[in-house]
């Protein structure tokens, strides 16, 4: 089992669950990171937290707290 | 009744620069009821009898956020004539999430398609007849940023509105979810209005809070749907919200399948300019560059040129405007009122009092704007929630976020623009946490302060200067820490989920209307409460008991202002200052924290004094002892700020509650704060009493509690 937050960058996951619930989950999800979504870690920030990815054409960031949330394959 | 058009889109969708385009200069900002958030109308242009109404830039309909929340109950109970869908086209998918939502309102919808021109640019291609058939909703292609395809917008939201034709949803859910919903129309909805009871039925299953209590259901039929709901939910391995939202999405998929062709390419400029402005080397040099520059050009130069001139020239002793030597306005309107034999208690109300007040406000206002300049530019471009990222790791510590580095960085000039300067925090609690903590860094008008200490009791010691940025600094942390604690800054922890737009270059127009309108409201918000703190203090300095009669006094010692130092000195003995003559500097500190000194100046015999105070330094070192000045510069440095910051704090409180918890939090703060100081620091050198010593190390004790112990989880 893979998270969001140690994944490679640069390499195409695609989620396989999201944990969490309420508020956190439901603002993953309107972001657009659902199911069978594709996403690219495309950096870290210079602070070594948070993270930017691509997802559905445009860039997001999260923090890895929330990352960890989310399952990828 | 006027036709009301709602303006609804994603952040960064080009909302605010469509709205402008669609009123022109016809709009009028507030509130919406009840809450903080700002609520822009406008009226149509060339159609004087249509409204629009600017929602909240949102990603979702959910009850989780302020902005989604005011911008949901608008639309179910206020019910405008037609639903204005702003998408950005170059973001297809993750902006039609929200139409998905919107088409459910029972309302009608237009979507505008913005941002065409990029998409072409791109080489990309959308199908906007294919997208409206598949959405069942009419679609224009807009470019609101060079104003095109505006006039078709507006005649097809007009035309729709004259049809009269409620947009039906496209979307469907699976069967199993399908089932549920008519069945909790049926046993739950029986009395919401049709064209509502899909929506309802939706955040029903979705178990929304905040409508299943708005609809009042009774307990037995609210059981059984959560029965149903339960066992859709085995049955598809998913919680409902999330059902619901993983629908919506597949919907989009299949919407843009056949409408979206997306020419396959590398990088395009924004994701270019990225790579080297977030670069894990380079992000941070950068990021320090622009810092620089916003500081260098809004407090050190520019801004300050323009702000000097106003406080030192127009509003101050003399003018010179294209080599002409003329008097500043308050020596041409004392002059004036000299001349017609004015009362002399009036010339001091209207110079003094009035004058001064609203050159109080108005001072300000060149530095700002310069800084909202600056701010707009930085918002729009993009570069702002970069600083966001770039920061957040540092600031969400204490319960703030990446962008409050701004304000305290402006903090260090001068706390007022600082404090307007935290509207580009989205967050509400982030947002209050930055304005309650910023003026801890020592800004400009506290420098005085600070020499004058230094120089009368610590014999200009290095040392002294560098500690009260420290003491601020820490002032922030502790603060942070500790509120963030408080039922005032618990609840739902804000995702950070955030958004990183495209980079691009805002217009001229929406820049400047940006910096004005915030400029604006200072000094409609800000301005009333300086300008008439600054009489009232003005009446408590000028007047007082004077040869057995009240009347304007000469001696300051006499005045109203000097009594009420007298009353209320004592406060301040346990933080070894309580001397009358301390707790007016204090007062007067109020009005601008330069201000102190020259009180001081005033209070020990010296009519006018340098700016650091050098004249008294002797009759300080008379007063003080080292550890009470110091105890005297701390809570001077912590304290409520001036007049002019207490009206910004209140016009980005926006709430009568915040702004008086702000300030006494600051005031008693500061007081907890020197009072450690001078008692610990007395036990330490031995001059002290016992019980005093005693007492501020439990207080210590109990900060560094309040510091490390575990907040109480919040259900």
């Amino acid at each position: 089992m893979t998270t969001l937050k140690d994944i490679q960058m640069g390499v195409k996951y695609k989620v396989a669950q999201i944990n969490g619930s309420g508020a956190v989950k439901r603002r993953i999800m309107d972001m657009g990171i659902t199911k069978g979504t594709e996403l690219v870690v495309r950096k870290v920030a210079p602070l070594g937290d948070p993270i930017e990815l691509t997802v559905r054409g445009y860039e997001l960031s999260i923090r890895k707290n929330d990352a960890e949330l989310i399952i990828v394959e | 009744m006027d036709l009301r058009i709602a303006l609804a889109g994603n952040p960064n969708s080009g909302k605010t620069t469509l709205f402008n385009a669609l009123t022109g200069l016809n709009q009028y900002v507030g509130n919406w009821p009840g809450v903080t958030v700002e609520k822009k109308e406008g009226r149509l242009k060339n159609h004087n009898d249509v409204k629009v109404v600017d929602l909240p830039g949102i990603y979702s309909l959910s009850p989780y956020t302020l902005e989604e929340v005011v911008s949901r109950d608008y639309l179910i109970s206020e019910r405008p004539d037609i639903i204005l869908n702003i998408v950005d086209a170059s973001n297809l998918e993750r902006n039609l999430y929200l139409t998905t939502q919107l088409t459910e309102l029972g309302l009608p919808v237009v979507i505008a398609l913005n941002m065409m021109d990029v998409v072409k640019k791109n080489g990309d291609q959308i199908d906007s007849k294919a997208l409206s058939k598949k959405l069942g909703v009419p679609v224009c292609e807009i470019s609101a940023l060079k104003e095109e395809g505006i006039k078709e917008a507006v005649d097809t939201v007009l035309k729709s509105v004259k049809d009269n034709k409620v947009t039906i949803p496209t979307h469907s859910y699976s069967n199993e979810i399908e089932e549920v919903l008519a069945d909790i129309t049926e046993k739950a909805l029986a009395n919401v209005p049709k064209e509502v009871q899909r929506w309802h039925a939706i955040k029903l299953f979705e178990r929304d809070s905040k409508i299943t209590e708005k609809l009042n259901i009774d307990s037995r039929a609210l059981s059984q749907i959560e029965n149903d709901i339960c066992k859709v939910e085995k049955e598809l391995d998913d919680d409902s919200e999330s059902l619901i939202t993983n629908e919506r999405y597949l919907f989009i998929n299949n919407v843009i399948d056949g409408s979206y062709k997306k020419k396959r390419k590398g990088e395009t400029t924004s994701d270019k300019i990225d790579k080297i402005v977030t670069n894990r080397f380079l992000a941070l040099p950068i990021f320090a560059v622009v810092m620089f520059l916003v500081y260098y050009i809004s407090i050190s130069t520019v801004g300050t040129w323009m702000t000097d001139w106003v406080n030192d020239c127009l509003f101050g002793d003399e003018l010179s405007l294209f080599g002409l030597a003329l008097p500043g306005i308050p020596a041409a309107v004392t002059s004036l009122l000299e001349s017609i034999n004015c009362a002399d208690w009036l010339i001091g109300l209207i110079v003094d009092g009035i004058i001064g007040g609203v050159g109080a406000v108005l001072g300000f206002l060149p530095q700002m704007l310069v800084l909202f300049l600056f701010l707009a530019f930085l918002e729009g471009c993009g570069y702002m929630a970069r600083v966001a990222f770039i920061m957040d790791r540092i600031f969400r510590k204490f319960g703030l976020s990446g962008k409050s580095f701004i304000p305290m960085l402006i903090g260090t000039g001068c706390g007022v623009p600082a404090i307007m300067a935290s509207r580009t925090i989205e967050n509400i609690r982030d947002r209050r946490m930055t304005i309650i903590t910023t003026t801890f860094i020592p800004c400009g008008a506290k420098l005085p302060i600070i020499a004058l200490i230094a120089g009368a009791l610590f014999d200009g010691a290095w040392w002294v200067a560098p500690s009260s940025y420290f003491i601020g600094i820490i002032a922030i942390v502790v603060s942070g820490i500790i509120l963030k604690k408080t039922k005032l800054f618990s609840g739902d922890p804000a995702p950070f989920v955030m958004e990183l737009p495209q980079y691009h270059i805002p217009t001229v127009s929406s820049v400047l209307r940006s910096m004005w309108e915030r400029g604006y409201s200072f000094i409609k918000k800000a301005g009333t409460i300086i300008l008439l703190s600054a009489i009232v203090l003005w009446f408590l300095q000028a007047f007082g008991v004077e040869d057995g009669s009240f009347m304007m006094v000469e001696d300051l010692n006499n005045s109203i202002l000097a009594f009420i130092g007298n009353l209320i000195s004592w406060i301040f003995i346990p933080l070894g200052w309580g001397n009358w003559e301390m707790a007016v500097a204090t007062i007067t500190g109020l009005i601008a924290k330069e201000n102190v000194v020259s009180t001081f100046g005033i209070l020990f015999g010296f009519a006018e004094v340098a700016e650091d105070g050098a004249e008294i330094w002797g009759t300080m070192a008379q007063a003080f002892t080292s550890l009470s000045g110091f105890s005297f510069l701390v809570f001077n440095l912590l304290c409520a700020p001036c007049f002019a910051a207490i009206g910004a704090i209140k016009r980005e409180m926006n709430d009568k509650k915040w702004l008086a918890i702000a300030i006494s939090y600051q005031c008693i703060f500061a007081y907890i704060v020197s009072f450690m100081i001078y008692q610990i620091g007395s036990l330490i050198v031995g001059s002290g009493n016992i019980i005093g010593g005693l007492l501020g190390i439990v207080v210590f004790a109990a900060m560094i509690y309040l510091l490390i112990c575990k907040p109480k989880s919040v259900n």
